[in-house]
């Protein structure tokens, strides 16, 4: 067991203590409270930034890519047509946040990195590895709130601990307007037409985000409800008597084996959602719709999923909107063709 | 010289006879439980053949049913394979992955989840795996002229599994984190959620071919706990012996590790428990240990399905309900594998 120094503790200690307090975000031009509450010098202009974790990664290339220094985890080969030139061909350099790092902190320091930035969950853990990498390697650390209902406003955070407001902006406002699209299509879907939705996940479709889960909070925010309200806030293995008894409407899944298999699979039939047709693969590149990493990427989700719960009633063209988000936010404007290879119709 | 004698017939019936009725209301516990509402009358007019809810139907005989069958056989195959490798090692803390079927089956099927391969392929590379890996093992025992030396066998058994085990660090090292790493964490948990109408069918063979040898050699193995030189003596090989036994014992663990992912305890837990009622006389012990981990695994299944909506990892069930009884059973004194 690793022994904590007691400064670590009472540093951790005080984080907490001013996170509970106040976990606002603030900004005044060289420091920054983050999400943490932990107030954070930061060079004026960072053109070297690191990302903690694959949702900080997604965040930090849409705001400022030529500062991006790695990627955490490698880009998959397909989805590199969709990520700029220059970029798409960064190291991975591994990752810090959670258990066990797959980041060697000299590759960090010899990466010539200038401050570390992460999106995601705030809470103990990780206040405390931001406190303990900032004290080890002597970057800044900005932890930034990861959850979807502050997707909006994290990118304009985000925007401004990069120095680059006005990008931070463009794209917030598209978010926003997203948003209050998705807020005015959801007036007029009455309860009885809105999904029970399963999020099938592993190649026997029985992984689970539970509802309240970061993973599938999305569905919630489209309208749907996820059937799995089950003991616990992160994934789950159900039984597919479980999910009979469920009865979902519709079944989105990441895993492709997955999706081609299930409507042969005899365990599946009987499901509304598998009777209808209804199970729908999320797709996956550059970053996935609905979670993979649970970044600002789930935008392109959340205009998938209103077309895939409330085909009757959605407006505007999907595949025009997806390459509408792609070019906007990944800088590479996909053609028709590609975007109807992606979305898989 | 304790001279084996002809198994006590009448009570070995009565307790087998016991046994089987347990066994029967474990699997009917089973049929009965879980998530989905279906009353005890609909399982019996489905049962009679009533085709009128198709997903019923669906329920019980492609979900429910395989899947009791499946805890079944998979039980019976860790508990028998446990007594059998604990006879011919004459150690009572031998468990069926001591040679490293376990952790070879399981890199074997995380490697597959890592490769994208349907289930099906997935399950036979966890079973080939497996089934190389116990070869790997006995090769290098035969190599280092270890050859009927039980000590050397395990050594080699430590090594490999390591080696496996750190196969299986690795493929989650390269696994993509959002898909396949969560599905190689719940695999090596053990469940049974997954189980087919299908794999209970190509499992069954397997396990008829490793359990059938096991069964009918019974009472030679037994003599395998009195060491090599008395079973010499009446006139059992031993080393070959022991060698049929590893084989039977680890294509049956193989194949229950491929199905259920790996489940810890039933191999090493009920041999013990089975001891407490016939001895530790191997010929009167199989059969015995065979019908209780099946019941056993049959309902610490059905409690995975149904003390929460989400599925209980049957390791985590096995150790947590095995783990007292077995200590509570050395608190009683009883050292029920000696003599």
């Amino acid at each position: 067991m690793t022994f904590i120094p007691a400064r670590r503790l009472w540093s951790g200690a005080l984080a907490l203590s001013l996170a509970l307090a106040s976990p606002t975000f603030a900004f005044d031009g060289r420091s920054v409270q983050d999400a943490t509450g932990r107030s954070v010098a930061l060079p004026a202009d960072p053109q070297a930034v690191f990302a903690a974790g694959p949702p900080a990664a997604v965040l930090l290339y849409t705001l400022k890519p030529d500062s991006m220094v790695g990627w955490v985890t490698p880009l998959r080969p397909s989805s590199a047509p969709y990520v700029r030139e220059g970029v798409r061909d960064l190291p991975a350099l591994g990752r810090l946040t959670g258990q066990g790092d797959t980041l060697n902190l000299e590759v960090l320091l010899s990466s010539g990195a200038e401050m570390i930035v992460d999106y995601g969950t705030v809470n103990d853990t990780y206040v405390d590895l931001a406190n303990r990498v900032q004290d080890q390697a002597g970057l800044p650390y900005v932890l930034i709130d990861g959850r979807f209902p502050n997707l909006a406003p994290a990118l304009r955070q985000m925007a401004e601990v990069l120095n680059v407001p006005a990008r931070g902006e463009e794209l917030a406002s598209y978010a926003e307007a997203r948003l209050a699209e998705l807020d005015q299509l959801l007036d007029t879907v009455p309860e009885v037409e809105r999904p029970k939705v399963y999020l099938a996940r592993g190649p026997e479709g029985l992984e689970t985000p539970a509802r309240g889960s970061i993973n599938a909070e999305i569905i919630e925010r489209v309208g749907g409800t996820n059937v799995a309200a089950v003991e616990t806030r992160g994934l789950a293995t159900v039984s597919p008597e479980q999910v009979q008894a469920w009865a979902p409407d519709v079944i989105i899944t990441i895993d492709r084996g997955f999706a081609a298999g299930v409507y042969d699979m005899p365990e599946w039939q009987g499901i509304p959602a598998v009777q209808n047709r209804r199970v729908y693969l999320a797709p996956s590149d550059p970053f996935g719709f609905i979670d993979s990493p649970p970044s600002i990427n789930r935008l392109a989700g959340l205009i998938w999923l209103q077309h895939k719960f409330y085909p009757q009633r959605v407006q505007g063209d999907l595949a025009a909107d997806i390459a509408g988000f792609y070019g906007l936010f990944y800088g590479v404007t996909p053609d028709a063709a590609t975007v109807s290879a992606l979305l898989g119709e | 010289m304790p001279r084996p004698s002809r198994p006590c017939w009448v009570s070995e019936r009565g307790l087998l006879a016991l046994l089987v009725a347990g066994l029967i209301a474990a699997l009917l516990a089973g049929a009965a439980i879980g998530p989905y509402p279906l009353a005890l009358g609909r399982i019996l007019a489905l049962l009679a053949g009533d085709p009128s809810v198709a997903q019923e139907v669906t329920v019980l005989f492609n979900i429910r049913l395989p899947r009791v069958l499946a805890a079944a056989l998979v039980g019976a195959a860790l508990a028998a394979a446990g007594a059998a490798y604990q006879s011919a090692f004459r150690n009572p803390l031998v468990s069926p992955d001591i040679l490293g079927v376990s952790a070879g089956t399981g890199f074997g099927a995380v490697l597959g989840i890592l490769l994208g391969m349907p289930v099906v392929v997935i399950q036979l590379m966890g079973f080939g795996m497996g089934l190389a890996t116990v070869a790997l093992v006995l090769l290098l025992t035969l190599a280092l002229r270890g050859g009927g030396q039980v000590l050397v066998m395990v050594l080699c058994g430590i090594a490999i599994g390591a080696l496996a085990g750190a196969g299986i660090s690795l493929v989650k090292l390269l696994a993509d984190p959002d898909n396949q790493l969560p599905a190689i964490t719940f695999w090596l948990m053990g469940s049974l959620a997954g189980a087919k109408r299908g794999d209970v069918l190509a499992t069954l063979p397997v396990m008829l071919v490793g359990l059938a040898p096991l069964i009918a050699l019974r009472w030679r193995i037994g003599l395998l706990s009195m060491g090599d030189e008395t079973a010499r003596t009446l006139g059992v090989e031993a080393g070959r012996l022991r060698l049929l036994v590893i084989a039977c014992a680890t294509l049956v663990t193989a194949a229950a590790v491929a199905l259920a992912g790996v489940i810890g305890w039933i191999g090493l837990m009920v041999p013990h428990m089975t001891r407490m009622l016939t001895g530790p006389r191997f010929d009167r012990l199989l059969p015995a240990t065979l019908l209780i981990g099946a019941g056993f695994m049959v309902l610490v299944d059905t409690a995975a399905r149904s003390i929460a909506l989400m599925e209980v990892p049957l390791g985590i069930l096995t150790a947590v309900t095995g783990a007292p009884v077995f200590v509570w059973l050395l608190a009683r004194g009883a050292r029920p594998w000696a003599e």
